[in-house]
């Protein structure tokens, strides 16, 4: 025989399973929607991709034939994020690469991994003042397609370096990596375990060719 | 961080390296250095030698640049040494090779090679696929005045204002053949370890033009100019170097 207060205890304690079974249910539901929220906010791929409105940027598009740097102007929009604007940039000047009448012909579909900065202390840049470090991630697939020889590999890496400094001047000193490692050359000339100094570009070599004899 | 006397007598003492003095009556001497041996009255001073030091750039299972089917820049960059050797040896100049064969040999004994020979000229030889003509790099370190020890990586920055002086005579001989010349500063290795006027001569095809005709990298007539041009300038340069 079960007594009057066993049942108003069981009826109870069934109604107090069924409201924190609804509790639990609640809270997980809320968990839910707060770590849905939180990805959403989250910076990822899809965000780095918000471009503003077209900007000209200018590309140092570098010629074999006489060692020089040509400037082209072109109009690209870019991200917000400045290191993706980097990337972008030195992507756009791989393309001129790319072109058929490219004189300054690389065959790689994408060069650039990543481009990081660091903050350079004053007084440490060339210019005694602050300014930036630009990391440059260099892919493997470039140092595969880059031609190998002293004059190439130059040209590649001060193309880069102006193109860095002319659209983002605060870059004084520009350092690669090769798929995120230290690496010796970039295709066995051009030494890429020094650190660069933005106005090296400047030092770019000019064409000295005798009158009358062709290219 | 490994140092080099510069200009010392005999070898130049590398911490953690080698150390040897040569034949004092065979010492040359590097620019402003007094003269090495206390000569006796009756002996006239020796004028100090001059060595043509050449490179021949990569080696071994370092190949280099592909040039064409089946030529790589090793092999290329040996057969103009030697041949640079003989037409330099002809002209009563002597050459000291930093290697002869096909073989591995690191950037740092080339420079040590270079600098043991206490060269009037350094030349790094190097061929390329890429471009036209004869290209000419000098170091790209910011010129610095000569001390008694010099940083082993930047060696090279007592020396590139004559590097550049030294570029700018084979550019003439160069430019005398019509062969087309580019001029550039680059950062590759052993250059900038090098206590001598160096210079990175980087041969590219011959792109047909008004006067010239096509010719690859490999063609006898192109790489007989190109050295012959050279030679004549390191001839001029003999006389020049001490100035």
């Amino acid at each position: 025989m079960i007594s009057k207060f066993q049942k108003y205890l069981f009826f109870a304690m069934l109604v107090a399973c069924v409201a924190m079974a609804a509790f639990l249910i609640r809270l997980r539901n809320r968990a839910q929607d707060r770590l849905q929220a939180q990805a959403a906010s989250a910076p990822t791929e899809i965000a780095e991709t918000a471009t503003s409105a077209p900007k000209t940027v200018t590309l140092y598009v570098p010629n074999d034939l006489d060692d020089s740097l040509t400037a082209q102007e072109k109009s690209l929009s870019l991200p917000a994020d400045r290191n993706a604007q980097a990337r972008v940039i030195l992507e756009s000047l791989m393309e001129a690469y790319r072109t058929p009448d490219s004189t300054h012909p690389m065959n790689v579909a994408s060069g650039i991994n990543d481009v990081y900065f660091l903050a350079v202390p004053e007084g440490k840049d060339a210019t005694g003042g602050a300014g930036q470090m630009a990391v440059v991630d260099l892919s493997g697939a470039l140092t595969q397609a880059q031609p190998s020889g002293i004059e190439p590999e130059t040209l590649t890496l001060l193309s880069m370096m102006a193109t860095l400094h002319a659209n983002l001047p605060a870059v004084t000193q520009v350092h690669f990596l090769v798929d995120g490692q230290p690496r010796e050359t970039l295709a066995g000339h051009a030494d890429l375990t020094r650190t660069y100094l933005a106005s090296d570009a400047d030092q770019r070599p000019s064409p000295s060719v005798p009158a009358g004899a062709g290219q | 961080m490994r140092w080099i006397e510069a200009a010392a007598l005999g070898m130049a003492a590398v911490a953690g390296g080698w150390q040897q003095a040569p034949p004092p009556v065979q010492l040359p001497q590097g620019p402003g250095v007094p003269p090495a041996v206390a000569t006796s009255p009756a002996t006239a001073v020796q004028p100090p030698r001059f060595v043509v030091v050449v490179d021949a750039a990569h080696g071994g299972s370092d190949t280099g640049a592909r040039i064409g089917s089946g030529v790589v820049e090793k092999d290329i960059t040996l057969g103009l040494a030697g041949r640079l050797r003989s037409t330099l040896r002809a002209r009563g100049i002597d050459v000291v090779m930093t290697r002869q064969a096909d073989m591995n040999l690191a950037p740092v004994n080339r420079a040590e090679t270079a600098n043991h020979a206490q060269g009037g000229a350094c030349l790094t030889i190097h061929a390329t696929a890429t471009g036209s003509g004869v290209h000419l790099f000098t170091s790209s370190l910011t010129p610095t005045a000569n001390a008694r020890f010099l940083p082993w990586p930047t060696a090279q920055s007592a020396y590139v204002t004559q590097s550049l002086k030294l570029e700018s005579e084979i550019d003439s001989a160069l430019a005398h053949t019509e062969i087309p010349v580019t001029l550039g500063r680059a950062s590759v290795e052993p250059m900038d370890s090098m206590t001598c006027p160096e210079v990175a001569v980087e041969m590219a095809p011959l792109v047909a033009g008004h006067v010239t005709g096509a010719k690859p990298v490999t063609d006898a007539g192109y790489q007989k100019a190109v050295v012959d041009a050279i030679a004549a300038a390191l001839e001029q340069w003999r006389s020049d170097w001490k100035e």
